[in-house]
């Protein structure tokens, strides 16, 4: 694994990386010309021989999700890029935004043609204000030189493209909730199935891909699905984008090949742990929702899909959270049970009521007023909010309180017992 | 006419003929059918030009101009926490807390703009110039502890950034 392959990230260090001029230098938009002279096939063909997995966090393999669009032509279909990245932890997409746009603005182009949408929708986290600009003028470029609107490249191929910025709601992240959304209307998921590739945006059929997946689109067609499925690991191929924050001395986010050690990606990139390997407590691997690894499972797991599940945890959307020896794992515990009270849209009773249940008992613990049953009764409420909510977002709410006290069980005793922390 | 509806008419708010235009831009991105998705976009124009918030008679004018029920408007005003029902300074000032920032001591953050505003959390100072808030992950955390002025975000905060930022604001 000592291959540096850069894709997302290859422009990234040069001036002005984020205008058409400079992203054409480089070969910009022939991935999308070569793409338009295969069969829309072809291309879903490619991108499944790539094996790239969802970069969202669910890790569904995209050219899978591309090819279940129907190939009917009767109703209107759409691509959605999910730009909504508010997983705690979570800031990789952002960067794509801001100095690679037209890479983003390409693979949405190629994943229309591959599935037949003549729209599509780039929704955006509302905070994130000035990458929407940098956006829209990205945007405003292709447009201005045939790459979007109407006869692209020259073709009787139609795709436009348009903005929608969120308004601070985490759970229009889930895919459903972001169509509602983008419908005009609360985010609240809707039940599946059915899914959004058959009945999605507008009752149309829907391709839904996160900012990272697409933006790896252009290289796919450009290398082939063959090279790109030979970076990284069985069934965790190319490259993925870690952000990786908290308690190391180099925070950052790294473009590697799936599969690298944990403690390689945080020592040779991220620039070591604070105080060194062994001052490391845990690291919540995959986005604020994936349960924690305590640091002799950070030894030796790689970062991969197979790998991280297999610890017990998931790859998430990369977000790597470190946490050095300092942390008491209560509070941080805490503070993420009062995010997913927030962000709960209500819809689901387990999720509504479990998370405000979470988030009070988690909060009695830390102040020192738990008592003797509290950890019990939080797996409980657990085992009550998981597989019974409509999206993921309980599921994510009890991830991080059941891993921490599987792994560190004795600190929430402590806590009950003692009234206060056992660090610090 | 009466003087209170006279009142009432004052105090209308109306989009004025270059807000009028970036509405039709917004109405363009979807297809004419489908207007009720020019809901939040039309939100974040209107607290906007209306002065950082939306008041309910904010909230009945976009359904007016969106071509919805007020209660549509309602609904998502009030599900989505970027929209500001109530009053907020000139500056909006929001820190994050969640884990990254607040792993990167994001406590102090809160600590030295309360002090420095001599406001806490979710309070507006006297002369309406800030208004400090607790808000959810923003998506920064590789450069945390950070916060949100306005529509900029603001990253690797220290307490004598945080001061001078804040002092720079005109």
């Amino acid at each position: 694994m000592s291959s540096k392959v850069q894709i997302l990230f290859k422009n990234i260090h040069k001036k002005d990386s984020h205008t058409y001029k400079v992203y054409c230098q480089d070969g910009g938009y022939k991935q999308a010309e070569r793409a338009m002279s295969m069969s829309t096939e072809d291309v879903i063909d490619e991108v499944k021989r790539a094996g790239i997995r969802g970069r969202g966090g669910a890790g569904f393999p995209a050219g899978l999700k591309w090819s279940f669009i129907p190939k009917d032509n009767s109703r209107d279909k759409y691509l959605v890029c999910n730009a909504d990245e508010g997983e705690p932890g979570t800031c990789k997409d952002r960067d794509i935004m801001r100095y690679t746009p037209h890479m983003l603005i390409e693979g949405m182009v190629i994943a229309a043609y591959a599935v037949g949408a003549e729209r599509g929708y780039i929704y955006i986290r509302g905070e994130f204000v000035r990458e929407a600009e940098i956006l829209e003028e990205a945007i405003k470029e292709a447009y201005d030189n045939g790459r979007l609107g109407k006869n692209i490249n020259g073709k009787k191929i139609r795709f436009d493209l348009a903005i929608h910025r969120g308004g601070g709601a985490y759970v229009c992240g889930e895919e459903t909730g972001l169509i509602e959304s983008l419908e005009g209307k609360k985010g609240q998921p809707r039940v599946k199935p059915p899914f959004p590739a058959n009945i999605g945006l507008w009752g149309g059929p829907t391709v839904i891909n996160n900012v990272e997946t697409l933006a790896s689109v252009p290289s796919i067609i450009e290398n082939g699905g063959e090279w790109y499925g030979n970076l990284g690991v069985e069934k965790s191929s190319g490259t993925k984008l870690f952000s990786i924050s908290g308690h190391v001395n180099k925070p950052g986010n790294y473009e590697v090949e799936l599969g690298i050690p944990m403690k390689t990606l945080i020592e040779e990139y991220a620039g070591g742990v604070r105080g060194g390997w062994d001052n490391l407590k845990g690291v919540i691997p995959g986005g604020s929702s994936s349960a924690i690894l305590p640091k002799d499972v950070c030894d030796t797991v790689t970062m991969d899909y197979d790998a991280i599940a297999k610890a017990g945890s998931m790859l998430g959307s990369g977000a790597m959270i470190v946490l050095d020896k300092s942390v008491c794992i209560v509070k941080a515990v805490e503070r993420l049970s009062r995010f997913y009270r927030h962000e709960s849209c209500g819809q689901c009773t387990p999720c509504r009521e479990g998370t405000g249940w979470i988030s009070q008992i988690m909060t009695r613990i830390e102040n020192g007023q738990g008592v003797e049953g509290d950890i019990d009764l939080l797996l409980s409420i657990g085992d009550n909010i998981s597989g019974k909510t409509i999206c993921a977002l309980g599921d994510a709410a009890v991830g991080p309180v059941a891993g921490s006290i599987k792994a560190f069980r004795d600190e929430y005793i402590y806590h009950v017992e003692h009234g206060r922390c056992m660090v610090g | 006419m009466s003087e209170m509806q006279e009142n009432t008419q004052l105090e209308k708010p109306q989009f004025n003929a270059d807000a009028m235009k970036q509405v039709e831009i917004i109405f363009s991105r979807y297809p004419e059918e489908r207007r009720a998705s020019a809901l939040m976009p039309v939100l974040h124009l209107a607290q906007k030009e209306f002065g950082g918030w939306l008041s309910q008679a904010s909230l009945d004018y976009v359904a007016e101009v969106v071509g919805v029920a007020p209660i549509r408007c309602y609904e998502v005003a009030t599900f989505y926490t970027m929209y500001n029902l109530k009053p907020v300074g000139k500056y909006h000032v929001q820190v994050c807390t969640n884990i990254a920032c607040w792993l990167c001591d994001s406590d102090n953050v809160v600590k030295v703009l309360e002090d420095k505003l001599q406001i806490k959390m979710g309070a507006t100072t006297q002369d309406n110039r800030f208004t400090l808030s607790e808000v959810e992950c923003l998506g920064a955390c590789i450069r945390a502890p950070m916060m949100q002025v306005n529509d900029d975000y603001h990253e690797n905060l220290t307490a004598d950034t945080i001061a001078e930022i804040i002092d720079r604001l005109p």
